[in-house]
Parts: C-alpha cells; structure tokens; sequence
C-alpha cells in the first residue's frame, strides 16, 4: 500500500534504455536475424472468402530446384482446434487470405515461384460479411457446428451467433418511465487494424528430433511457445522461444500466425527458416479489432440523473468465435452509478479474419455509443456535457456494472480535471466543435517471474519474462531502483527467453508494470533480505539487528555495534565469503489490478466542402494510479490517443461482395501521421492502487477508449450533425451533411 | 457470505442469481457450490471473479470471510 509520496525514483524521467540502439538501427526485430544455411518461408492463402477446400496438393512445388519444404493441412495434427484451423486452412477457407499451405525455399522468389506450383480446387461459397447478414435467421453458416452458447436452453440448430452475454440490474423499463429525457443511437463501427508498425516475422530452427528454438516478434514468447507447441501437438520442453524486440503490438501480437508453420517447415527442411508477413498479409490474414453494430437507450431526469440504460452490442468475430463483446458489455456503462441497465451482446461470425485484441479490446466500440448517447442527451438536458457524466459518475464504493464495488478510482478526479483545463475553459475556435468523452478499462494482474541479481560491483541485473513493448525495461529498473535504494543507472533490465526465466504471461491487458513489477519489487525484496542476513554475518550480529536504508545495510537503532555501513557493492564484492553471489526471485499471479478511467477532450474543425477534419486540439487526462515513469505514461495516453483517433476519423476495413479487403496497404487504410494530429496534452491523474506496492494500475489499454466519442461528439458540435457511424472520413461526412 | 451469478451462468444455476454460503476459501466455495449444482465448478474455473470489489483471474486459494461478497464474472484479459 502506498500513498504515492515522497519516491526518490519512481516519477522521474530517465533516459529509456532501449533508445540508442532504436534509433540507431541496431535493435533487432523480428526480421532481423539471419542464421547459416537459412532458408525462406512463404504462404499460400486463399483467394476465396468462403469456400470448401476440396483438394491441396504441395508435391509439385517440393520438386522444385531450391525448396526444402512445402506443408498443408496433411501436416498438422487430426481434431485441430480454432487456432489450429486459423493457422492452416483444413475442410473450409473463412476469409479471404487464409493460409492453405506453405513452403521454404532458398530464397524468397524461389519460395513465391514454389507457390504458384501448389494445386488446389475450391467449392466457392457465398461470403457472409456483415452482421445482419450473419445474425439473420437463414443465413448462411461459416461452421455447421456452431451452437450459441449461454442461451437458457440448448439451441436445435446451429448458427453463427456463437455467444450471447447478458448482463442487467433493476427494472430498466420502469426507470425508463421515470425519465424525463430519452436519447437512442444506432451506431456501426467496421474493422480496424491495430496498425504495428512492423510486420509479424519469425526464424524457426528445429532439428531431427524436433528439438529447437524459434525468436519472433511478440507480445509474450511463453505463450506463443504455449500456443504454438498445442497447435502442433508438441512438448513446451521442446521448443525454446526468444523474443525479439517489437515494433508495436496493441493487442495484434498476443496470438500466433506464422510460427507453428516455421517450425514445422524448418523440422522438414531440416535448416532454419525465416517467415515474414507482408504488410498485405498483415491487413488481410492477421487479427484485426472487431467490426461492431450497438444500439443504445438512456434516459434520465431532467436533473440530469440517469434513470434506466440499455445496449445491444453486436461483435464480428472474424472467421472463429471469440469477439470481445463480453468485455465491450461490461465496459458499456462501467464510469456511471446505474439503478437500472440491460446489456445483451453477441459473438457473431463472419467471412473476415478472426479478430484479436486492440488495446482496451470491446471497449472502445461499445463505449463510443455510450458516449455519442450521453452527448445528445446532454444537449436534451441542455447540461454540461462533463457535469451530466460528474451526475452519474462511479466513485469507491458504487457497484460496477459486472458486479463488484469499485475501490479507489479516479473517475471524479479526472472530470474534475477536465473542467478546469484551460482547454476546457476556453472558448471553442470559431468554426470548430468540441467533444468530451470518458474511456475506462479493467487492467489485470496475471502471472509473473521476475530475477534479479547483483553483480560483484553492486550493480544490479534485472531478468523479466515479458517483451518491452511500452518502456517496461525502464519502469523495472526505477521500482527496482526505488526498493533497493541504488542508483538507476546501476540496473539493467533485459527480457530472458523461455529456458532463462519463469514464465509470464504475455505483455498485454496493461498488466506489465503492474504485475511484473510486482515480481520486481518482491525479487528486490528478497535480495534485501539476503543482504541483511550477509551484513549479520558480517558483523557478528542478530539478523533482525540489521535494517536496510537508502541502498546499504546499517545496525537498527540502539544496537551496540561499531561497525561501518555496508553498500550493495560491499555486500556483492564480498559475497564469496557471505554465501555466494545474490540472487533474488520472485513468481506471482498478481491479484488487485486497479480499473482505470480517463476524460478526453478535442477541439476539431470540419471543412464543409471536401468533408476534411483537421484536429485543433487533443486533451488527454488520465488516473494512472502512480506514474512510475511519467514521459512513458504520456506516450501511452498519446499513441493511444492517436489510435482512436485514427479509428475515428478514418480507418477501416473495405470489403468488396465477394469478402476482398480493398484497402489491404496504408496507402488505402489511413492511419494518422504526424502531420495529421496536434501535439496531445496530457495531464496524468494519480489515484495510487492500494493493491500495488506503489499505486501502480495499467495505462496501455485505457487511452484508446474515448477518443472515439470525443471525435464524434466534436463533429457533432461543429456541424450541428450527429454522425452515428464511423470512420468520420470526408466521405462519410459529405454525405451525411448531405442528408442532413 | 453472498455469491452472485452474471446472468450468463443462470443456466447453471436453475436460474438462481444470488446465494448465501458458507466457506472458509475459494476452493471450498467452489466445492459447495459443485454439491448444489454438479459440473458448475468447471464453468466457474473458467470465469473470473470479484471478492469484496477486488477482482481475481485465479482465486483458488483466497481465504473468504462470512461477510464477503462474490461476483462470477468473464475473465478479462487485453491488448
């Protein structure tokens, strides 16, 4: 438990680690290893969105001059699941740019030539791509398996909606009759891409015994080891899993593509094997954010209280099952005290790739609707659109939406904040609109392995288990540096493979520095200990006659010893007669994530002839619980802000009739660059965790959930229009402001 | 103490939200509530759940106290 104050370390801004090699080009990516005697790997994918796969056949292709190997679904394991079929195609193809096979070659043309040799014949099927279709009573079905779970009774037939969720309090049609005020929505949001900026990329190198190693871009090389050994019926011992540094995950490289086939194609080549997507395949054959269609109601008094809430969120899964909705649904109405609410969500499948997490997965879309409703009831109410939020905000105590009571958390705080932000309180640009809007997100905790050991100057090495993807490195060394009371220049943090370290899980859910920092903070612990016990020895003195204080061992007050201080460095320098050398661990599965909240503010103006947004001004504020590295949390709250509004304004997947995604390349998919945004004000609100030595709740997933809203209420502002669908693309307004 | 159930788990539970039960842990709270409604530990394994606000992916082992209250929820995991 913490109170956040007085930190020596922690809330200091030192240099990142990671940065010189970064920016140098010498950090190695998932692309960038090159073994002796290496060979290419590429995949075969499918042209089709829907279709029975009637026949594969990689013989001619393994004739080849240069090709070491060709695999397809003969390869793979009987019974495969979900995954499995997403890695290689079996008895069906769901979505155009599924894998149907692959091969390595010794070159990456040698490798493209051998595709074109594979034969393979398809039943075309009609493509079912969007959720009305899929949800319709006759739709066509993706897996004649598929039975919808969570129903009260056991559906008869099967259909694509694979899970129902509900989730309700009260009576939502009586606290509808108490309202004073109605607002409803309907709002569609399609694919997005999370948008890393490097491509998924693995080497595999496997010997005769299916014995081997395998260094890929990720976000946690211990469950990529999991998933990839599950798919292909292997042994964890087995394989040895390196990570790479990564450029950009969000969520997109907590799951597996490339890496069972490059293991099993460097098991057959008998040579290692380099596998990289291609930004094409990145769009089309990775796992994008789910497309959502949610309908809202709210109502209140005309105090501004809410009475009665209701959603229906609809989820694409993609090609398998497992949309967020179940966290889009209990996100929903989570930032506000309701006596009365009715949520009900579904897992729809459709012809596209299976989804993946994006930051804050389910959230963003569900609470974009949430959010563009409470804006139009604000202007019903005719209130402030932060006093209507501050009305009905949860605080300690109130009983979220999914069931238990909040603790400590800083929504209040922040809408405080916002109200009194100069960009707040300062008058609208002419010709501009304003938005406000609130993102929340759960965090987790999850499991941990943390070592730390002191070498025999004093300087401290830190080995974790989880990918740097957000600055985990650096905010490891400053809790490290905080618990043992040394310099952070005097710790390095490096990420160990799977045969080095514990396990973790993976690098995501905004779980790192909150629970592998906590395996830090207790490996610390343990080496404090130890160093007490050595200073005892040393002195000739009780171990609990020792205390621990700004980095060195000294007697506890009243103890009759004339002895000096003995510093990490001391203690480290003399260990081969105290014990030893140091070395202290930890494993956890973290418990008391704390939920984060944030209140987003933008000011955006809309060229009326050519349908253009240009963003004036991005307000991001944000409870972070205790910022251990502030610039670190600031990038988390702007690369998430830049996201959103990328989602916003303009990203999407575009499908033509036959399930083809259009715009498979950032020419077509429009992310924002740099020119495209103002530089985003940040102010970080610290509500510090009590379930975390120093305050610490999850930033990473939070920052990507009002953007949305914030965009939509602004445009609304400005044009006197509500647009209900994104992306909020020049298109898209033009015709809205046409029908207006 | 107060255990209570989303709506998703109500098929499991005859339509029962909310029971009153004794136990001294998680582990034996998902024994008791097995007895009353046989196969629901393994759905239960599989959901997260909040003791008294605080939410746990994985609660085996946490003791529980008379007044405690417990949500089942899904697990949530992340970006």
């Amino acid at each position: 438990m913490s109170e956040a104050i007085d930190y020596k370390v922690i809330g200091t801004r030192p240099i990142r680690p990671d940065g010189v090699d970064k920016v140098t080009g010498r950090a190695q990516f998932g692309a960038d290893l090159n073994l002796p005697n290496m060979l290419y790997g590429r995949v075969l994918r499918s042209p089709h969105a829907h279709a029975r796969l009637t026949r594969v056949d990689v013989s001619k292709a393994l004739e080849m001059e240069g090709v070491y190997a060709a695999i397809s679904r003969a390869d793979f394991p009987e019974n495969p699941s979900d995954l499995g079929k997403n890695i290689m195609a079996r008895d069906k193809v769901l979505y155009h740019g599924h894998a149907v096979a692959a091969v390595a070659a010794k070159s990456l043309i040698c490798a493209e030539a051998a595709l074109a040799l594979i034969e393979t014949s398809y039943e075309v099927l009609s493509p079912v791509l969007s959720l009305d279709e899929a949800m319709a009573d006759d739709a066509t079905l993706l897996d004649d398996e598929c039975f919808t779970k969570n129903l009260p009774e056991t559906p008869d037939k099967p259909s694509n909606i694979a899970a129902v969720m509900t989730l309700s309090r009260g009576d939502v049609e009586e606290g509808f009759e108490q309202a004073d005020v109605i607002v409803e929505g309907d709002y569609n949001i399609p694919m997005a891409h999370q948008g890393y900026i490097e491509p998924h990329a693995c080497i595999a190198n496997i010997n005769e015994s299916g014995q081997g190693s395998v260094w890929t871009c990720t976000q946690g090389h211990f469950e990529f080891r999991a998933l990839t050994a599950k798919v292909l019926g292997m042994n964890v011992a087995d394989l040895k899993f390196i990570a790479s540094e990564i450029g950009g995950g969000f969520g997109g490289k907590t799951t597996i593509y490339l890496e069972p086939l490059a293991v099993l194609l460097s098991q057959q080549a008998r040579r290692p094997v380099k596998m990289m997507m291609t930004r094409e395949e990145v769009f089309r054959a990775s796992g994008p954010a789910a497309g959502t269609h949610c309908k809202i109601k709210v109502g209140a008094r005309n105090d501004g209280t809410i009475t009665a809430a209701k959603a229906w969120l609809a989820y694409e899964a993609g090609a398998f099952a497992g949309a967020p909705m179940g966290p889009g649904a209990m996100a929903v109405f989570a930032p506000y005290d309701l006596e009365n609410f009715h949520v009900e969500a579904f897992d729809v499948l459709v012809n596209k790739p299976k989804v993946a997490a994006y930051r804050a997965p389910g959230a963003p879309q569900s609470m974009h609707a949430m959010e563009s409703a409470l804006d139009e009831l604000a202007r019903k109410l005719d209130m402030d659109p932060l006093d209507l939020r501050m009305k009905n905000a949860a605080s300690e105590g109130t009983q979220a939406p999914y069931g238990p009571k909040f603790p400590a958390i800083g929504l209040k705080e922040c809408l405080e904040a916002a109200k009194v932000h100069p960009n707040y309180t300062s008058p609208v640009p002419e010709g501009a609109g304003r938005g406000v809007a609130v993102g929340f997100w759960f965090n987790v905790g999850m499991q941990s392995s943390a070592e730390v050991h002191i070498n025999e100057n004093g300087t401290v090495t830190i080995i974790e288990g989880n990918p740097d993807i957000g600055g985990s490195r650096a905010s490891m060394c400053l809790m490290a540096a905080e618990t043992l009371g040394v310099p952070y220049e005097q710790i390095r943090a490096v990420v160990g493979d799977t045969e080095s370290t514990g396990f973790s899980n993976v690098t995501g859910g905004s779980r790192t520095t909150f629970a592998t920092g906590m395996a830090v903070i207790q490996a610390c612990e343990d080496i404090i200990g130890q160093c007490k016990s050595r200073a005892a020895a040393t002195w000739g003195v009780d171990e609990d006659q020792v205390e621990w204080e700004d980095g060195q061992a000294i007697p506890s007050p009243g103890v009759n010893a004339d002895v000096k201080p003995l510093t990490l460095a001391d203690i480290a320098g003399n260990a081969a007669k105290t014990g030893g050398p140091l070395l202290g661990r930890a494993s956890l599965n973290a418990q008391g994530a704390g939920a984060s909240f944030s209140v987003n503010m933008t000011d955006l103006k809309v060229d009326r002839e050519t349908g253009k947004v240009d963003v004036l001004s991005f307000t991001a504020i944000q409870d972070a619980g205790t910022a251990i590295h502030p610039a670190y949390v600031e990038g988390q709250m702007q690369g998430g802000a830049a996201q959103g509004l990328g989602w916003a304004l303009n990203e999407e997947y575009i499908y033509d009739k036959d399930g083809v995604l259009e715009n498979a390349g950032f020419l077509d998919y429009r992310i924002p660059v740099a020119s495209d945004l103002p530089m985003i004000d940040t102010q970080i609100i610290e509500v510090p965790n009590p379930r975390h030595p120093y305050g610490v709740r999850g930033v990473g997933e939070t920052p990507i959930v009002a953007p949305l809203a914030a965009a939509a209420n602004a445009i609304r502002d400005a044009t006197g229009v509500r647009i209900n669908d994104l992306p909020l693309s020049p298109p898209n307004i033009l015709a809205q402001l046409d029908n207006a | 103490m107060k255990v209570v159930f989303p709506d998703h788990l109500l098929q499991h539970t005859g339509g029962e939200r909310e029971v009153e039960l004794l136990a001294v842990n998680f582990r034996e709270l998902l024994l008791a509530l097995d007895e009353r409604w046989p196969g629901i530990e393994e759905v239960l394994a599989k959901c997260a759940v909040a003791i008294d606000g605080q939410i746990y992916q994985d609660a085996f082992l946490e003791p529980l106290h008379n007044d405690s209250e417990i949500f089942f929820m899904q697990r949530i995991e992340g970006g």
